[in-house]
């Protein structure tokens, strides 16, 4: 869809993840407002769920405090409509196959398509069992974001030629949250995807810091940042965040 | 039941991330290999005779037949195999197997500890590492347990996250397996997860119902009338229908845990209760709200404490071929104590769901009619905590 190729128009992009309803709604409003205001072109709105299983602890705590909280995918249906009344930023959702499942995939993908949300990404549901929800993205112009990892290897062809608006590569084994170093080889990796594909490639899992967000934006069209933002979310205020949103995209740009 | 490819009906499949994929083929193709090799069944074989102590009896409850007054009662002894109970059978081959795999180290999940119990013992056989995923809630119910697993040599990771039971012992141990696949295998204990846990642990525990069948058509001359086993993911209840499935006549019954009540919010009645939706590696009935978020389930069993059920068993449901019953604490824990008094079999107070079942479903049945009940594990590990649900105070 055109949003999402907008996001990788111009020089390397910035994907920020947030957690929607942590603090609150209102102020996740202006979480995503500040991420835009502080150079992000791609915002991931995280619909908590009650078991988070490919995330690490900052993010499982996160979905945990939105739950308490009591909010449910309505309300983040409301919150991206709010979103929506300020800004036309590039929106995917990122949430677990259950939640989807459960609104029915008509239902979730028609809200996609009211919503200006091009996309989804849904770590549990691989490519092998993708095939139903796909149907009926396609029908509404939705793309599915394919994830890549160290351990895809002879998967990769066909998990590529499948993308459709970016390529989350996952840069290590494991679950989100801050790394201090990576070990696997991933310019292997994305030379590997881009032999199947032309697809930007955006990488993510553990970057924290301008010097990783450099060094990984050398080998992709995009970086995608998740953990930190939700730290400094919980911690701290927008402010906070739009500053350490432009010294990440400063440093790739 | 047959399964196209880890699909039983509109359940089962792989929903797990893409960094788990490629193990879980696999897995899948050297089960399969394993499955057809001869070596690989006798190895299975001898361990399970020469060191898990099978077969197990089928003993017939001859005072507790009388009492009840109806169906002729007989037990499936699984408490009797090495290390208490049935989860033993599916150690061995997911063990046999991650060592044909060249695997080194084996993890798992466990909720009462039977389960972590059974696979730190088969690491030390194998001399492999072993580490074993707990929630926080269930160390302090199961003592004993842990102890008896670090004794073992395997290390116990009390998991802190969610209601710190079997739910989230089975994430904190998926989570530590996409962190480290190359020399790691997920000994999975119950009859859930992707494809193919659930058709491993069918084939594994199926042992329980190949020597059940034999051994009641050796004592009675017919197959039975009903097969009651207790369900939690449903481990031993598939074990012990499996052999079962294709003979019609026969009425197979599992006993979910109903805590205080099916109507209650605190209950783990998953398929009494429960609706379609996708976790932990699988479509299949899970107890969930209207958006899909989990719920926190209840039961007194911390092994039945599980808010999903296995793929097969939500077919089964479906289909209409087995029948699932919800059974509360005080049922229980009532069967618990009158199976003690009546047999002399302290059961553990998962299988005491299925021994209460039996206790109301005897008595409506002819007297040349059989149940089989299958006592999926011993309970000297519940003796404090029932002790203590009789408000009577006992020093572990």
């Amino acid at each position: 869809m055109s949003r999402i190729s907008n996001a990788f128009k111009k020089e390397k992009a910035f994907i920020g993840f947030v957690v929607a309803g942590d603090p609150d709604l209102k102020v996740t409003v202006e979480n995503v407002l500040a991420l835009e205001d502080g150079g992000a072109d791609l915002v991931e709105i995280g619909i908590p769920f009650s078991d988070p299983v490919a995330d690490g602890p900052v993010i499982q705590d996160a979905d945990q405090r939105a739950l308490n909280q009591n909010v449910n995918t309505e309300d983040v249906f409301e919150l991206v409509r709010l979103i929506r009344e300020q800004s036309d930023i590039p929106l995917v959702f990122l949430t677990y196959a259950n939640l989807v499942f459960k609104s029915g995939y008509e239902t979730f993908c028609k809200k996609c398509v009211d919503l200006e949300v091009s996309g989804m990404i849904i770590p549990d549901l691989p490519y092998e069992e993708q095939d139903d929800l796909l149907v009926v993205m396609e029908q509404n112009d939705l793309d599915l974001i394919q994830l890549i990892t160290p351990t895809s290897k002879e998967r990769i062809p066909k998990l590529a030629k499948r993308a459709r608006g970016f390529i989350y590569v996952v840069s290590s084994m494991g679950i989100t949250g801050t790394r201090n170093e990576f070990k696997e080889d991933i310019s292997q990796l994305t030379n590997e995807i881009k032999k199947y594909t032309t697809v930007p490639i955006a990488i993510g899992f553990g970057i924290h810091t301008p010097i990783q967000a450099v060094e990984m934006s050398h080998l992709a069209d995009g970086i995608i940042v998740g953990s930190e933002i939700v730290r400094i979310a919980h911690e701290d205020s927008p402010q906070r965040l739009m500053t350490y949103i432009q010294e990440m995209k400063d440093a790739i740009s | 039941m047959s399964t196209k490819h880890g699909h039983y009906g509109e359940y089962g499949g792989q929903f797990v991330p893409e960094t788990l994929m490629n193990e879980l083929t696999k897995i899948e193709t050297s089960y399969q290999e394993a499955k057809n090799d001869p070596e690989f069944q006798q190895e299975v074989h001898d361990l399970l005779n020469n060191y898990a102590n099978r077969p197990s009896l089928l003993s017939y409850a001859k005072r507790m037949s009388d009492d009840l007054g109806g169906a002729q009662i007989y037990f499936k002894r699984e408490d009797l195999n090495h290390t208490g109970a049935h989860k033993i059978n599916n150690v061995i081959g997911q063990a046999l197997l991650a060592k044909r795999m060249g695997k080194t180290r084996l993890i798992a999940e466990t909720g009462a500890g039977q389960h972590g119990v059974a696979t730190a013992t088969i690491a030390a056989l194998l001399g492999m590492e072993c580490e074993i995923y707990m929630g926080k809630e269930d160390t302090e119910r199961q003592k004993l347990n842990v102890y008896r697993i670090e004794l073992l040599g395997a290390k116990v990771h009390p998991v802190t996250t969610g209601s710190m039971v079997l739910k989230d012992a089975v994430n904190a141990a998926m989570q530590a397996w996409t962190q480290r696949v190359d020399d790691t295998f997920y000994v999975l204990g119950s009859a859930v997860g992707p494809h193919p846990f659930p058709e491993m642990v069918h084939d594994f525990q199926s042992v329980i119902s190949k020597e059940a069948k034999q051994q009641i058509l050796a004592e009675t001359g017919k197959l039975p009338d009903a097969v009651v086993a207790c369900v939690g993911g449903g481990s031993n209840a598939i074990g012990s229908f499996a052999a079962f499935i294709d003979d019609s006549e026969v009425a197979l019954i599992g006993c979910e845990a109903a805590g205080k009540g099916v109507d209650t919010k605190q209950t783990a009645a998953t398929i009494e209760r429960g609706s379609t939706g996708i976790f932990h590696g699988m479509k299949s009935k899970f107890m969930q709200n209207e958006d899909g978020q989990i719920d926190e389930v209840y039961s007194i069993s911390a092994g039945l404490d599980y808010p999903g059920v296995g793929p097969e068993h939500s077919a089964l449901a479906d289909m209409h071929r087995a029948q699932y019953v919800g059974i509360t604490d005080d049922e229980a824990v009532d069967a618990f104590e009158y199976i003690a008094k009546t047999e002399g079999i302290v059961a553990a107070i998962e299988s005491s769901h299925a021994i209460a079942y039996v206790k109301k479903l005897a008595p409506t049945m002819r007297k040349d009619q059989v149940i089989i009940c299958t006592i999926s594990g011993r309970g000297d590990k519940d003796v404090a905590s029932i002790a203590k649900y009789r408000g009577v105070d006992v020093d572990e």
